[in-house]
């Protein structure tokens, strides 16, 4: 029995079974449309997150699983005072998997040491969201056929942005990759993530504050959404908000096949103008979340499906 | 001052100087019976002046993973009949257990007081351990 807590615990090849699955899963849905009958899948969601729960929930009946839970803490027996291991010991007895979003950092830990069934982390604070990373790895790999050698920028709050530590995490354990940090002084990827990742593991990085000069360069185009409240003072952020803005304008700056993620909720950093670009896979990020979320259901309660071997292009 | 060696028991050699009474505490020698007694800012040709600590009971469980934590350079020696039959070197433990607490308020164990508190070593060469839960670093600053 094994459960999903940080990214980093799959190893590369287990990174790339789980989207050759993916893969097979859009290409072949019918075959993979009732391999989890009769299993349950425990969505324990101590604070909202309708985008994830439903990405899950969805992934599960896709599966033609079913699905039980809750999507707040005070529908749950939180609210009277009972422990994360309680809880995961209790909804064990229920439930085939448990899928958990908790605003503690280390709570889907605390549930996975305790539960008897596997336990993916769905988002514990600003700590870990692996099934982002997921979604995010696959969309890259989908979109441009490969994840090794290529330059990756990321762009805006780097600073607290954990869907940006964890994808930088991940893809410095593939070769010939460079990365491009885009953003404000102030929100400058921490270093801790510089030394511990990128020095450590030698990847060759660059930071700048000018997204256009860069954007020629990039095979992919992480945007994040910078909060206003991060900035020291008003002024500061008037003059920078509209440089991280990406337009569709920008995008013909940008190569020709390349890759715009973003994690979403979008609020004004990427224009709606972007939307009708085919470089724009943010909203198909989404659905390769779900497949990569049925992928990972699949891989924790063992159920292995043979995989069609692809047509070599 | 003069301290009688002992005959039989445990000698916590080579502390730090300034840190025999923290080893004590952590240790909780103040509930034995027997005699112990801690020296404090004995010259040594190693270390310029060191802490000792020593135990009258050959047979006293210690916490060496505290030891090993607090003070990795201390020599542990068992003396039996005068003579020392056995001398250990701790090292920075795997593990601890409640030794240090975790300071990240987002962290778990901010709300569930009953979690034990648990670092790993992540980098035995520069001794840095983490929260198993959120992953906080500990310093060894003690
Ligand atoms: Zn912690």
């Amino acid at each position: 029995m094994r459960s999903l807590i940080d990214i980093l615990e799959l190893s590369v090849e287990e990174l790339d079974g789980l989207m050759n699955t993916a893969d097979d899963i859009m290409a072949n849905p019918a075959k993979y449309s009732d391999v989890c009958r009769g299993k349950k899948l425990a969505t324990l969601f101590f604070e909202p997150s309708t985008r994830t729960r439903l990405s899950f929930e969805a992934a599960m009946y896709e599966l033609g699983g079913n699905v039980l839970g809750f999507s707040e803490a005070a529908s749950s027996s939180a609210s009277k005072g009972e422990s994360v291991a309680d809880t995961a010991k209790v909804v064990s007895c229920y439930a085939d998997i448990i899928a958990m979003r908790h605003p503690k950092e280390g709570a889907p830990y605390v549930a996975s040491i305790n539960a008897s069934v596997p336990v993916i982390n769905a988002g514990d604070g600003g700590h870990n969201h692996p099934t982002q990373t997921l979604a995010d790895l696959e969309t890259i790999r989908h979109e441009l056929g490969r994840l090794t050698d290529m330059t990756v920028g990321f762009c805006g709050d780097l600073k607290f942005g954990r869907t940006v530590h964890s994808l930088i995490a991940a893809l410095s354990r593939y070769t010939g990759i460079k990365f491009v940090l885009i953003s404000p002084v102030e929100l400058r990827l921490p270093d801790y993530v510089r030394r511990d990742i990128l020095v450590t593991n030698r990847v060759p990085y660059k930071e700048t504050t000018d997204l256009e000069a860069v954007l020629p360069e990039l095979d992919v185009l992480y945007m994040t959404r910078i909060q206003k409240e991060r900035f020291f003072n008003e002024e500061e952020y008037l003059r920078l908000k509209d440089s991280y803005i990406l337009t569709a304008d920008k995008m013909k700056l940008a190569k020709e096949k390349m890759a715009v993620l973003h994690p979403l909720p979008r609020v004004n950093e990427i224009s709606v103008a972007v939307d009708k670009d085919p470089r724009a896979a943010y909203f198909r990020q989404v659905l390769y979340a779900k497949y990569m979320r049925m992928a990972l259901i699949m891989k924790l309660l063992d159920i292995a499906v043979e995989i069609d071997a692809k047509e070599e292009a | 001052m003069k301290i009688d060696s002992i005959k039989d028991g445990i000698v916590l050699d080579h502390i730090t100087a300034g840190r025999g009474m923290r080893i004590y505490q952590l240790l909780h020698l103040e509930e034995l019976d027997c005699p112990v007694a801690i020296l404090k800012n004995v010259p040594s040709k190693k270390m310029g002046k060191k802490d000792i600590i020593k135990i009258s009971d050959a047979d006293l469980h210690l916490d060496f993973a505290v030891i090993g934590y607090v003070d990795p350079e201390i020599t542990v020696n068992v003396i039996r009949e005068g003579t020392c039959v056995e001398k250990k070197h701790v090292e920075l433990p795997e593990e601890l257990e409640n030794v240090i607490r975790c300071k990240n308020p987002r962290c778990i164990t901010t709300t569930e007081q009953e979690l034990p508190h648990i670092f790993r070593l992540a980098d035995r060469h520069d001794g840095i351990y983490r929260c198993i839960y959120c992953d906080t670093k500990a310093s060894r600053q003690l």
